[in-house]
C-alpha cells in the first residue's frame, strides 16, 4: 500500500468518512450499462440460484432457479440469461464506424494501413463484487464448448439454441477483466475502492454494503457505524438486513429460508408427476407454482439491496468527472469488442481451454503494458494521484527558477537547455536519470544533472520535443516562473518483439501445439444428473 | 580415510564436463546451475571462446546491459583477436564507453551489420527484435534463471542449440500483473525459462558448479545448506585464507562491536530493540549508515588468496542492500549525511551477480508487522546474504523469528507448479538462527 493511501485511510477512520482517492473517474461508464447480479448455490461450484439483471434501474429481470442441481432448470435459467446479454450485446455490434488498422499484408509481410469496422461503443457490465467476475469466467466456461441440438444432434444433453454463444461472450467478458484499466466488464467494489479510501481493510472493502456505508454513510452514522451495521445487522428472524452482494450467499439464509423452500418445491413436483388424472394434477400444479413463486420472492429479496447499491455506485462514480484517458482506454475496450464480433460472425470455435504457449506470452506481454500504461495515465490525468508518485519519490513538482541556453556537442549542435526546478519534493533521482513532462499531450524528455542547495533546487537538461532548428520551439523549453511536473516514470509504453507464430513455437516451448481441435464439453459425470 | 576435497580439481571437472556436452554433446540444451561466485561469468567466456575457435557462429543472450558490457570485456581480455559484435539499442548512450577502446568489437543497433561476426553478443530484449533467416547454430543464454519464459520464447527461433547458465538460488523473474491463469502450464510465460525449457526436454544434461570463489569458508556453508539444501556446494578457500583487519581499534559502540565480530567471524547481526516501523525506519537506516561509516573510518584491510598484501577496504569494496528502492534511497540519503558518497546502495535485484568484500544489509523483514511472499522471497536474502567475499553485516530490528512464526508461507498451492525448496520461511529461519551466534545488541 503506498503512503498516501495509508494516509487516506487514517484521514478517513478519524473523520468517519471514506476520503478520495481520485478527483476524476478513471473507469469509463456507459450510458447503458447491464447490470448483473448473480446469486449461486452453496457446494456446488458455479450452480446458479438467481439473478436480476437488465438495463434498467427501475425494471431488473428477475431469473431463478428453483432446484438448483436440476441441470434442465439450469439450462432454462441460461438460455433466460442469454435472452436478455445477446440482445444488449447485439445492439452495441451492429453501430459501427470506419476505423483504420495497421496490418501485415501476407504477401509483401509490410505493414500497410486496412479499412475496418469499429462498433462505434461497447456493451458493459456491471457486476457487484469481484466474486461476480468470477462466476462469469466460470459461467462462460461451463457453457461455451457445449452443443445444441442443432449443431450436433447426437450430443446427450443439448444445451438451448443461445447458450454456447452466451458462453463465448462471457467468456470474452471474463478474459479481458483482466486487462488493467479496461471496462468491458467491471466490479462495482473494485471500482468504488479505486476512487475513495475507506478507514477498512482492503478484504472489507470487498463488501459492497460496507463500502458504500463509508463512502455515503446515513445520517447521524460514521462510516465505522454504517460498516458495521451494514455486515453484521440482522432482523427478528435472524437474517442479514444487507444481504452480501454474492455471488455467495448468507449461511442463514440458505439454511433458514431457502433450503425449506427447496424442499417444498420438490415435494410439490413430486407430488404432480404422482397425480392420476387432470383435476388432481391442476390443484397440484398449483401448489408447485406456488412453491416456485416463492423461491423467486427469496431471491429477489436477496439481489434488489444490492441491485440498488450498485446504481447507487453508479450515482457517485459519475459524479466525478471522467479522466482525459479514459476515452483512449474505452477506444481499446471496443476494439477488444469488435475483435469478438468478428471472430464469432466468422465462425472460429470457442475459445480453447488452454492458451497455447504464443497466446499465454502475448496475453501477458499486454498486460503489462497496459498495466503501465494505466499507471502514467492516472497520475497525468489526477493531480490526487500524481500526489502520491511524488510521495513515493517517483515524480516531482515546482517553479522554475532559472533557464540557461545550452547545445550538445557534435556537427549540427541542438539545444539542450538547462532548466533549474525548485520543489520540495524529494523525487529518487541518480545520475543522469530520465524524467518526462507532457508537453501539449506528449512526453517530453530531460536528464538529471545535478541538485543545489541540499536538494530544494533540481537542474535539469532537456532533451527533445524542440524542434529541428538551432533554436528551440516557441512554447518548447520551460520559462522562469513557469509550474512543472516530471515524472521519473514514461508516459507512453512501447510495444514488445513481436512472438512467432503459433505454428513457429520453439522447441523450448515445446514446439507448434498442433491443429486446433475442436475442444468438447466436460463429460457429464453421475453428479451432474442428480 | 577420507579424501582430501580439492576445490580446484572439482571446478576443472565440472567445466571440463559441461564445455564437453556443450560442444560434443547431441542434446539442443545444456543447462548449468552455478551458486554465487561459482565463476559462472569465466564459464561463459570460455564456452563463448571454445565455440568460436571451433568455427561456430555464437550468439549471446544476457538480461540487462550492463551484464552484455561486462562480457564483451571480459571476452576482449581473454582474446583481443576475436571479432565480437555488440548489438544494442538505439536509444542515447546504449553502451559502456569502455567498449570503444576495443579494435575487435563492432558496435551496432542493426543485427545485420554483425553479420559474419565469430560472437554477437546483445540483451534478450534487443534479440527478440532480431529476424534471421538462418539461425545460429549455438547461443549461450546467460541468467537463464531470471529470464522470463516469454523472453526465451521470444529469442528461441534464432538459435538450433544453447547452453543455458544462472543461478538457481537467486530471484525468480516476476510480472507485473497476474498470472495464476497460466500457474501449472509447461510454458507458463511468467515462469523462468529454465523451468519451461526442463518441462519440455526433461532428458537435458544438467550440470552443476561445485565451488564458490567469492563466497568465503564462513559463508559458503550457510549459504549452502539454507538456499541451496539439495545442491551443495563448497567454498574455494579455507578458513585461514581470508582476512579482514582493522586499524583502528573499537570504540565500544555497537557498530563498532558488530564490525569487530564480522571481521572476526564473517558475520554480523546487528540488532535494535523489536518496533514495528515504517519501511524507510530512521532508526535502521541510520545504523546501517553509521555502520558503513566506521567501516571506512576504522581503515579496514582485506587479505585473500588474490594477494599476499592486504588491499584497503575502500569505499567501492563495500556495498548496501535492502529489499526497497525507497529504502536503498533513505540510506543513500543518510550516507551522504555522513559525508560517504561512493558506497553502491542498491535493492536485491539490482544487487544480483555483483561483488564486494564486505556487505551491509538492512534485513528485508526488519520493522515489519506482517512477512509477506515478497518479504520472504528466498532469493532475495539469498542475493543479499551472498554478495560478500569477506564478511556480511545484517541490520535487523529485534523479533524477526516471531514474525516468521506468526507469519507461516500461505500462497495458495496450485495444480501442476513444483514446489520450489527451500521455502523463504525455512531460509530465513536458518540464516536467523546462524546469525544470532554473532548478534550485537544495540540501542542506539
Amino acid at each position: 500500500m503506498s503512503l498516501i493511501s495509508t494516509l487516506a485511510r487514517l484521514e478517513a477512520v478519524s473523520t468517519g468518512r471514506a476520503q478520495p482517492a481520485a478527483t476524476v473517474r478513471h473507469r469509463h461508464l456507459s450510458d447503458r450499462p447491464l447490470v448483473f447480479v448473480p446469486l449461486t448455490t452453496a457446494g456446488e461450484a458455479g450452480a446458479p440460484l438467481g439473478a436480476l439483471v437488465g438495463t434498467d434501474r427501475d425494471a431488473p429481470r428477475l431469473l431463478a432457479v428453483p432446484q438448483p442441481r436440476d441441470r434442465d432448470l439450469r439450462f432454462a435459467f441460461l438460455a433466460e440469461l442469454a435472452d436478455v446479454v445477446l440482445p444488449y450485446i447485439d445492439a452495441y455490434a451492429e453501430v459501427v464506424e470506419a476505423a483504420e488498422r495497421t496490418e501485415t499484408d501476407p504477401e509483401t509481410g509490410k505493414r500497410v494501413k486496412v479499412e475496418v469496422d469499429l462498433c462505434a461503443d461497447a456493451p458493459q457490465l456491471i457486476v457487484p463484487s469481484r466474486g461476480g467476475i468470477d462466476l462469469v469466467r466460470l459461467l462462460g466456461r461451463s457453457m461455451r464448448f457445449r452443443r445444441t441440438a442443432e449443431q450436433d444432434p447426437e450430443t446427450p444433453y443439448p444445451a438451448p439454441p443461445r447458450v454456447p454463444l452466451l458462453g463465448r461472450w462471457l467468456t470474452h467478458f471474463g478474459e479481458r477483466a483482466r486487462v488493467p484499466g479496461s471496462s468491458l466488464l467491471l466490479a462495482m467494489t473494485d471500482v468504488l475502492s479505486r476512487h475513495w479510501a475507506t478507514g477498512q481493510s482492503t478484504l472489507e472493502d470487498q463488501h459492497l454494503g460496507a463500502l458504500l456505508a463509508w463512502i455515503d454513510p446515513p445520517e447521524g452514522l460514521t462510516g465505522a457505524e454504517a460498516a458495521l451495521r451494514a455486515e453484521l445487522e440482522r432482523d427478528a428472524k435472524g437474517q442479514l438486513t444487507c444481504p452480501p452482494a454474492g455471488p455467495a450467499t448468507d449461511p442463514a439464509f440458505d439454511n433458514k429460508l431457502l433450503a425449506p423452500a427447496i424442499e417444498r418445491y420438490d415435494r410439490a413436483r413430486t407430488a404432480l408427476a404422482a397425480a392420476e388424472d387432470g383435476l388432481e394434477a391442476d390443484d397440484r400444479l398449483g401448489a408447485l407454482t406456488a412453491a416456485e413463486r416463492e423461491i423467486r420472492d427469496l431471491v429477489l429479496s436477496r439481489t434488489l439491496p444490492t441491485w440498488e447499491k450498485v446504481w447507487q455506485g453508479l450515482d457517485l462514480l459519475r459524479e466525478l468527472p471522467e479522466g482525459a484517458h479514459v476515452e483512449e482506454r474505452w477506444t481499446r475496450d471496443r476494439w477488444s469488442f469488435t475483435g469478438h464480433r468478428d471472430r464469432v460472425l466468422a465462425g472460429e470455435p470457442p475459445q480453447p481451454r488452454r492458451d497455447d504457449a504464443v497466446t499465454a506470452a502475448n496475453k501477458l506481454a499486454t498486460r503489462e503494458r497496459e498495466q503501465a500504461r494505466l499507471e502514467a495515465q492516472e497520475a497525468l490525468d489526477d493531480p490526487l494521484v500524481m500526489a502520491g508518485r511524488r510521495l513515493s519519490g517517483e515524480a516531482f513538482a515546482g517553479e522554475v527558477t532559472d533557464v540557461v541556453m545550452a547545445y550538445s556537442e557534435g556537427k549540427r549542435p541542438s539545444p539542450r537547455p538547462l532548466v533549474t526546478v525548485r520543489t520540495d519534493d524529494r523525487p529518487h533521482l541518480g545520475e543522469r536519470t530520465k524524467v518526462y513532462r507532457s508537453l501539449g499531450g506528449k512526453p517530453q524528455s530531460a536528464e538529471f544533472v545535478g541538485v543545489e542547495e541540499d536538494g530544494a533546487y533540481v537542474v535539469l537538461r532537456v532533451l527533445d520535443k524542440m524542434g529541428r532548428g538551432k533554436e528551440p520551439e516557441p512554447g518548447s523549453v520551460p520559462e522562469k516562473g513557469d509550474r512543472v511536473c516530471f515524472t521519473l516514470f514514461e508516459h507512453e509504453q512501447r510495444g514488445g518483439a513481436k512472438l512467432p507464430d503459433p505454428e513457429e513455437t520453439p522447441w523450448t516451448h515445446g514446439g507448434p501445439p498442433g491443429e486446433a481441435t475442436l475442444e468438447a464439453a466436460d463429460p457429464v459425470t453421475s453428479e451432474d444428473v442428480l | 580415510m577420507t579424501t582430501l576435497f580439492d576445490p580446484s580439481a572439482a571446478a576443472t571437472q565440472a567445466t571440463d564436463a559441461i564445455l564437453h556436452d556443450t560442444l560434443h554433446g547431441t542434446a539442443r540444451g545444456v543447462v548449468v546451475d552455478s551458486p554465487p561466485g561459482a565463476g559462472k561469468s569465466t564459464l561463459v567466456v570460455r564456452a563463448a571462446l571454445e565455440l568460436a575457435e571451433a568455427g561456430h557462429p555464437l550468439m549471446v543472450v544476457a538480461q540487462t546491459n550492463a551484464q552484455v558490457d561486462d562480457l564483451v570485456l571480459r571476452l576482449a581480455e581473454k582474446n583481443p583477436e576475436l571479432p565480437v559484435g555488440r548489438l544494442h539499442s538505439s536509444d542515447a548512450d546504449p553502451y559502456d564507453k569502455a567498449l570503444d577502446g576495443l579494435e575487435n568489437v563492432r558496435k551496432s543497433a542493426k543485427a545485420a551489420d554483425l553479420a559474419g561476426l565469430a560472437v554477437v553478443i546483445s540483451t534478450a530484449a534487443k534479440w527478440a527484435h532480431v529476424k534471421a533467416d538462418e539461425p545460429w547454430r549455438y547461443a549461450i543464454v546467460d541468467e537463464a534463471y531470471q529470464m522470463r519464459s516469454d523472453a526465451l520464447l521470444a529469442v528461441a527461433g534464432l538459435f538450433e542449440r544453447a547452453l543455458f547458465v544462472g543461478d538457481p538460488g537467486q530471484l525468480d523473474p516476476f510480472a507485473i500483473v497476474g498470472s495464476e491463469q497460466w500457474a501449472g502450464l509447461t510454458y507458463d510465460p511468467s515462469a523462468s525459462a529454465v523451468t519451461t525449457l526442463l518441462a519440455h526436454n526433461p532428458d537435458l544434461p544438467q550440470h552443476r558448479l561445485p565451488v564458490s570463489w567469492r563466497l568465503p569458508a564462513s559463508a559458503a556453508p550457510l549459504v549452502s545448506d539454507a538456499f541451496y539444501p539439495y545442491t551443495p556446494f563448497r567454498s574455494g578457500t579455507g578458513h585461514g585464507d581470508r582476512r579482514l583487519s582493522l586499524a583502528v581499534p573499537s570504540d565500544g559502540s555497537g557498530p563498532d562491536r558488530v564490525i569487530d565480530e564480522a571481521a572476526e567471524s564473517g558475520w554480523g547481526l546487528l540488532e535494535l530493540p523489536a518496533r514495528h516501523t515504517p519501511r524507510t525506519d530512521p532508526e535502521a537506516v541510520r545504523a546501517v549508515a553509521t555502520v558503513v561509516r566506521r567501516l571506512l573510518d576504522r581503515a579496514g584491510a582485506a587479505t585473500s588468496e588474490r594477494s599476499p598484501d592486504p588491499t584497503p577496504l575502500t569505499a567501492d569494496r563495500i556495498a548496501v542492500g535492502t529489499a526497497h528502492r525507497d529504502q536503498a534511497a533513505a540510506i543513500r540519503a543518510a550516507l551522504a549525511d555522513l559525508g560517504v558518497t561512493d558506497v553502491v546502495v542498491d535493492t536485491a535485484n539490482r544487487l544480483q551477480g555483483r561483488e564486494y568484500d564486505v556487505t551491509v544489509v538492512l534485513h528485508p523483514l526488519s520493522g515489519r508487522p506482517d512477512a509477506t511472499a515478497f518479504h520472504l522471497e528466498t532469493g532475495r536474502l539469498c542475493v543479499l546474504a551472498s554478495r560478500h567475499r569477506h564478511a556480511c553485516i545484517v541490520v535487523c530490528r529485534a523479533g524477526v523469528g516471531d514474525l516468521l512464526d506468526d507469519y507461516p508461507s500461505t500462497e495458495p498451492v496450485q495444480l501442476g507448479t513444483g514446489v520450489k525448496f527451500p521455502d523463504g520461511w525455512e531460509a530465513n529461519h536458518a540464516v536467523l538462527a546462524h546469525l544470532a551466534e554473532h548478534r550485537v545488541m544495540w540501542r542506539p
